[in-house]
């Protein structure tokens, strides 16, 4: 058993809970730390609990006064009409009892993660309760109230000297984060999500490289709809070797939204299990060639929480914990466990069996302009190099 | 919208005697590509494009030899008269000259004198914003009968989930008149049970679809 991982968790982590039928839920944490249990891959030696982030800590990235409107929404003493310049009070950001504590317990999760991998306690620490890449600095958008990553990146710049690398694989762009360092020259960004033309939030271009001293430390590779495993990992793959080469970072934070699943409702990618091994395993490859290993990986979003995001995430932690993927069956255990509340067949393997899905008309067209796609998105860093 | 409010009201210009060598340093200079050529009382006398320096010219590969071509004055090569609107026109119409006229700049003057510049650059920048792309955003597509009310009809629902619209576009559906598009740019990151509503009641959703689910 490796104890230079770390996994952060807590039960605090249901308490953020927009409503009932709400898209984002943290179920699938549980269900996560569940199927780590009954796999037998996660020990209590491993488990950190999260601490709250103190209000000065978020106010580094976000505006006080949004903070204080949060605060207040959060004690239900405002009206949507009140918030809703703020983002807050919406269908997608509804205000909830105590919004400000769960939130800022998501944050502290995340600031818990980075201090043991910045303190040197261990090298990989993982808080698939954090995640929430679209807060912006003075407004709550996509389910997301405070944006975790970005205060945890501050954190890190705060406190050491490291450059940090940021890796957004979830379906969505990376915005929040995105722009809350879009002028750092030292904080580099890098989404891969679907195209922006339908998909919230429509940004995620690949000439969105950055402004001023930052300019040249953001990529974007905005896939087609329908692209499928093998061309996600082909880009994914050449993006991150290629942007780790050019900005030699210190520590990567990686954010894993699990929606780019076929089986995800919010989205219109169709990837299976296979990149969701595939993408915790060049992390880690990447976080031991530049970085001495440091490396936190996050959750993000996932809105098929039974059948994709417990094995998805879990997969992580197998790889940042042991190197090693899980294959063949789950865990019977784990089925039986959740198979009443589940209102969907469950998986019985780790992997998705082929054909679980129609085969997509376009696939060559797609794969090829994907390719184009990634090819402009590296272009700053090629041309570099045909001058050095 | 209306000219004035998207124009660049701080203008390069430059007189009809200055030099081409001039109008060239200036266009470098700003990143431009158009200067207005005005008089005395600032009115606008001609205008001159990047190309119409580039045709006066000499080559870059003959450097050396007649550079004495860049001391003529402007008015010798710039355009005139000049195609010219007012800030009170609507920003369609710019769209419609610069594409009836193939040019990329025009002039807005008031009273007879140069209050500023729109560029093809300008107008697009703004169709973009029109779009509503810049606001975090999901689009859907919604095809419609081509008869009053529907518009109304669809938009109610949206205001009844308390979801704000960020941009409206409505466009024939390819060649049938009897059929319309309605595209939304929509600030939700679930439009899911939006879209459940809308075929519920009857509407076609041509956009999202998801590939294995029927439409």
């Amino acid at each position: 058993m490796n104890l230079r991982s770390a996994f952060v968790y807590s039960e605090k982590f249901q308490d953020y809970k927009f409503r009932e039928d709400h898209p984002f839920n943290q179920k699938r944490v549980e269900l996560t730390y569940d199927l780590l249990l009954k796999s037998g891959a996660l020990s209590e030696e491993q488990i950190i609990k999260p601490r709250m982030a103190t209000e000065s800590e978020i106010k580094a990235v976000h505006h006080s006064q949004y903070v204080e409107v949060v605060k207040r929404a959060s004690e239900l003493q405002l009206s949507d009409s009140e918030t809703e310049e703020y983002g807050i009070g919406t269908e997608d950001t509804p205000i909830f009892h105590n919004m400000h504590e769960a939130a800022s317990t998501l944050v502290g999760g995340t600031l818990t993660a980075v201090e043991s991998v910045i303190n040197g306690e261990v090298d990989h620490a993982v808080n698939l309760g954090g995640g929430l890449h679209h807060g912006f600095a003075r407004k709550a958008s996509g389910f997301c109230i405070y944006n975790d990553a970005a205060i945890a990146i501050n954190y890190i710049r705060e406190h050491t000297n490291y450059k940090v690398l940021y890796v957004d694989t979830d379906a969505h762009h990376g915005d929040g984060v995105q722009w809350i360092f879009y002028d750092d020259p030292n904080v580099c960004t890098l989404s891969i999500h679907e195209t922006g033309r339908y998909l919230f939030p429509g940004t995620g271009n690949v000439n969105e490289r950055g402004r001023s001293e930052g300019y040249g430390f953001s990529f974007n590779v905005p896939l087609d709809a329908f692209t499928e495993d093998e061309s996600f990992l082909e880009v994914y793959k050449s993006a991150l070797k290629e942007v780790c080469e050019y900005f030699q970072p210190d520590i990567i934070v990686t954010q894993n939204g699990a929606d780019a699943h076929v089986y995800d409702p919010l989205t219109h990618l169709c990837s299976t299990m296979k990149i969701y091994e595939e993408i915790p395993k060049l992390a880690n490859e990447m976080a031991h060639i530049y970085c001495e290993d440091r490396w936190i990986a996050l959750g993000g979003g996932g809105y098929d929480i039974w059948r994709v995001v417990p094995r998805a995430w879990a997969q992580i932690w197998n790889i940042a914990s042991d190197q090693k993927l899980k294959s063949g069956p789950l865990p019977q255990e784990w089925i039986n466990n959740w198979k009443d509340q589940s209102p969907v067949e469950l998986p019985t393997h780790w992997h998705d069996e082929p054909g679980i899905y129609k085969d997509i008309p376009r696939k060559n067209e797609i794969t090829e302009k994907n390719k184009l796609t990634l090819n402009k998105a590296l272009q700053f860093i090629t041309n570099q190099q045909k001058y050095t | 919208m209306l000219v004035e409010e998207i124009m660049n009201k701080d203008v390069v210009t430059l007189k009809p005697d200055h030099s081409i060598k001039e109008a060239l340093e200036l266009l470098n200079e700003h990143h431009i590509k158009h200067i207005p050529i005005v008089n005395d009382q600032y009115s606008v006398v001609g205008i001159i494009s990047d190309r119409d320096i580039r045709d006066a010219a000499p080559s870059t590969l003959e450097k050396q030899k007649n550079q004495a071509i860049l001391d003529h004055n402007i008015e010798s090569i710039m355009t005139s008269p000049v195609i010219t609107v007012h800030p009170l026109d609507f920003i369609e119409e710019i769209a419609s000259i610069f594409y009836e006229h193939e040019i990329a700049c025009v002039p807005v003057t008031k009273d007879n004198r140069l209050v500023g510049v729109v560029t093809e650059k300008d107008l697009l920048y703004t169709l973009i914003q029109l779009t509503g792309i810049h606001e975090q955003s999901s689009q859907i597509e919604v095809k419609v009968p081509n008869k009053a009310g529907m518009l109304p009809a669809i938009t109610k629902i949206f205001g009844e989930r308390k979801i704000n619209i960020s941009s409206v576009f409505i466009y024939p559906f390819k060649d049938d008149h009897s059929q319309k598009i309605i595209v939304l740019r929509i600030q939700t990151m679930n439009p899911m049970p939006l879209i459940d509503e809308l075929k519920d009641k009857g509407y076609e959703v041509l956009w999202p679809n998801i590939p294995g689910l029927s439409q």
